[in-house]
């Protein structure tokens, strides 16, 4: 188990180094600068501002600044939002994502279970249609969809919620897109949780369990459960990384100032730093959470740990 | 296990014997997938979609660009053949929903026939070699797994430019992970199956082997796989383009137009209804579909 984790995060130094050596050379080999927009410089002044940001310099020197400073936690000025560097966006913008998807994670997690459950208990009747149902509908149809539709109804028509905004987070504000954020997840957990509570009713043991005379409750909730829902925490390292890209368009619909605006503010406007700042921070948070997704579900399951072996 | 397919065996050769031929695998997988409703409605669905996305924009009265000034956002009506309304410049909906549907549809497609090539190639290389290099590739697979890729995606379309093509090459070239994952387990273990040996030990040759059992075995689960990628990829499209880093005007897709639509969602309900209705009916077609081929391809459902 030691040596598995020792080696996954050994893994993850070099992954990481890749990631961010490969993001930066394919930006800077992009045609066209950030600058290009604003036509009417003196050569003169476009010459200091390209030096400012080191964008003179030969670009091997470039990526060894870069790597430094990145190091210590500082991934430049951004290139859009003047004035701000692109740990400063981040602090502003990740507590918001944070909130957000951590609520919508927990969201997913209670009503997908607590839906799969039921529609493995009453398999093929019509609560299990209607179940499944609708985890189809949340999966055929896309959060940007539900989003603009839920804002529409709630907030236009009946006047019940705020249409969009943050608002410091207050409740209100956060109803909505953490519905629409968990809505996929919601789908995707209910069929794995239903999928995984099916198997397990088959096994040997449960019905052992039945013979000596247990009563469905107790075999349900002390046999059934507990080994259905081990698969669930492998899945959470994905659905986080679902969530987290889910919140990208979210936070553009209902205008959220968490970082996943910013990101496609800066993606749209080629605000270099402010763009691999970003995906390095992500990725390094998505290896960091898969990792203990998959500790866990090591922990839990004998024969993946097994496996990992 | 041995016991059971020696079973079937003198069961096939007593079948041959009475002079009847046994129905090929993929024979029976059609006639259960043939009785699945959902899956069989789904694929004329999908059919109606495709052949309209091709032919309404060539006959329609309204070309995708035509802008008319009295018919600004108009509701859906028969009036003028604007059945699905017009949009803020005047441009007939209908005819740009089936435009859209061009785009997506083939997005969808071209971006997992470069998974399909890249995955099938990968998987089956490191299934075949197996050992070190088998190892090497599948770390390599499982570190990229473990990477938030729809951001990758992003950096190379911020990139090279919202050109579409490289949204193609862009989105197929990181999804044919799983599609390597699932070609090397196949191959793996059909290499090694008893079948396979004996097989060789009456003196089939590898091409033979190959079309007979390695082939048909790895195309169950890749066909299945196949059938579920095309939608993810429709949606990874449309997401690039509801952001606005993909498809651009002139040119218009699924996306592109829910974004448009969701821009106007209180004015102009429709611009949003039916993009997102057609978007959403071709999603739920592939997913019957996938569904319906896996139920129909498992061997165990027999």
């Amino acid at each position: 188990m030691l040596n598995f984790t020792l080696r996954r995060l050994l893994i993850a130094v070099p992954t990481l180094f890749l990631i961010g050596t490969a993001s930066f050379f394919l930006m800077r080999a992009a045609p066209g600068g950030p600058f290009d927009n604003e036509a009417d410089l003196e050569p003169q002044v476009l010459e200091n501002i390209r030096a400012a940001y080191d964008l003179d310099k030969p670009l091997m020197e470039q990526f060894v600044i870069y790597l430094g400073k990145a190091l210590q936690g500082d991934f430049g000025p951004s290139l859009v939002y003047k004035d701000f560097s692109v740990t400063e966006l981040v602090a502003i913008g990740l507590p918001v994502s944070a909130k957000l998807g951590f609520t919508a994670m927990l969201l997913a997690l209670l009503v997908g279970v607590a839906a799969g459950i039921v529609a493995a208990l009453r398999q093929n009747r019509f609560i299990d249609h209607a179940i499944m149902a609708m985890a189809m509908t949340g999966i055929a149809v896309p959060s940007f969809v539900v989003a603009p539709l839920l804002a529409l109804f709630f907030g236009l028509y009946l006047s019940l919620l705020p249409v969009a905004g943050w608002n410091d987070g207050a409740w209100q504000n956060m109803i909505l897109p953490v519905i629409a954020l968990a809505l996929p997840q919601v789908a995707i957990i209910a069929r794995l949780m239903r999928g995984g509570m099916l198997e397990i009713l088959q096994s040997n043991f449960v019905r052992t369990a039945r013979a000596k005379g247990l009563n469905e409750t107790r075999v349900i909730c002390k046999h059934v459960l507990r080994p259905a829902l081990v698969p669930l925490v492998g899945y959470l390292g994905p659905a986080l990384a679902g969530i987290m890209t889910g919140s990208l368009v979210i936070e553009l619909i209902f205008n959220l100032p968490g970082i996943g605006r910013y990101f496609v503010q800066g993606a749209l406007n080629r605000d270099y730093p402010l763009v691999l700042g970003v995906v390095i921070i992500y990725a390094a948070l998505i290896i960091f959470l898969n990792l203990l997704s998959d500790l866990a579900y090591a922990g839990l399951d004998p024969r993946v740990r097994k496996s990992y072996r | 296990m041995n016991a059971r397919s020696n079973i079937l065996r003198s069961a096939q050769i007593a079948k041959a014997a009475r002079g009847e031929v046994s129905e090929s695998l993929w024979r029976q997988a059609a006639r259960r997938f043939a009785r699945n409703k959902a899956a069989m409605f789904s694929c004329y669905t999908l059919v109606v979609i495709g052949l309209a996305s091709i032919f309404v924009p060539m006959f329609w009265p309204h070309g995708i660009e035509d802008a008319s000034w009295e018919y600004i956002g108009t509701a859906p009506s028969l009036e003028a053949w604007h059945w699905f309304g017009t949009d803020a410049n005047g441009r007939d909906l209908l005819v740009r929903v089936f435009y859209g549907g061009r785009v997506s549809l083939s997005i969808g497609l071209l971006t997992t026939l470069v998974a399909l090539c890249i995955g099938v190639t990968y998987g089956s290389v490191a299934g075949f070699i197996g050992g070190r290099t088998d190892g090497f590739m599948m770390r390599f697979v499982d570190v990229m797994y473990s990477l938030p890729l729809l951001f990758f995606i992003i950096i190379l379309v911020t990139v090279f430019g919202r050109n579409i093509f490289l949204v193609f090459l862009a989105i197929g070239a990181v999804e044919w992970l799983t599609m390597a994952r699932i070609v090397r387990g196949q191959t793996l273990s059909i290499k090694n199956q008893e079948y396979v040996e004996s097989a060789e030990a009456i003196g089939m040759t590898r091409p033979m082997i190959l079309r007979r059992y390695i082939v048909p075995n790895v195309l169950g689960p890749v066909v299945v796989y196949v059938t579920l990628l095309i939608p993810t990829n429709i949606l990874i499209e449309s997401y690039l383009s509801f952001i606005g880093l993909g498809v651009q005007e002139p040119l218009t897709s699924w996306g592109l137009l829910i974004s448009q639509g969701a821009g106007q969602l209180d004015s102009a309900p429709w611009m949003l209804f039916f993009p997102a209705t057609f978007l959403a009916i071709t999603m739920f077609s592939f997913n019957f579909i996938g569904d319906g081929l896996r139920d129909a391809l498992d061997p165990r459902q027999r």
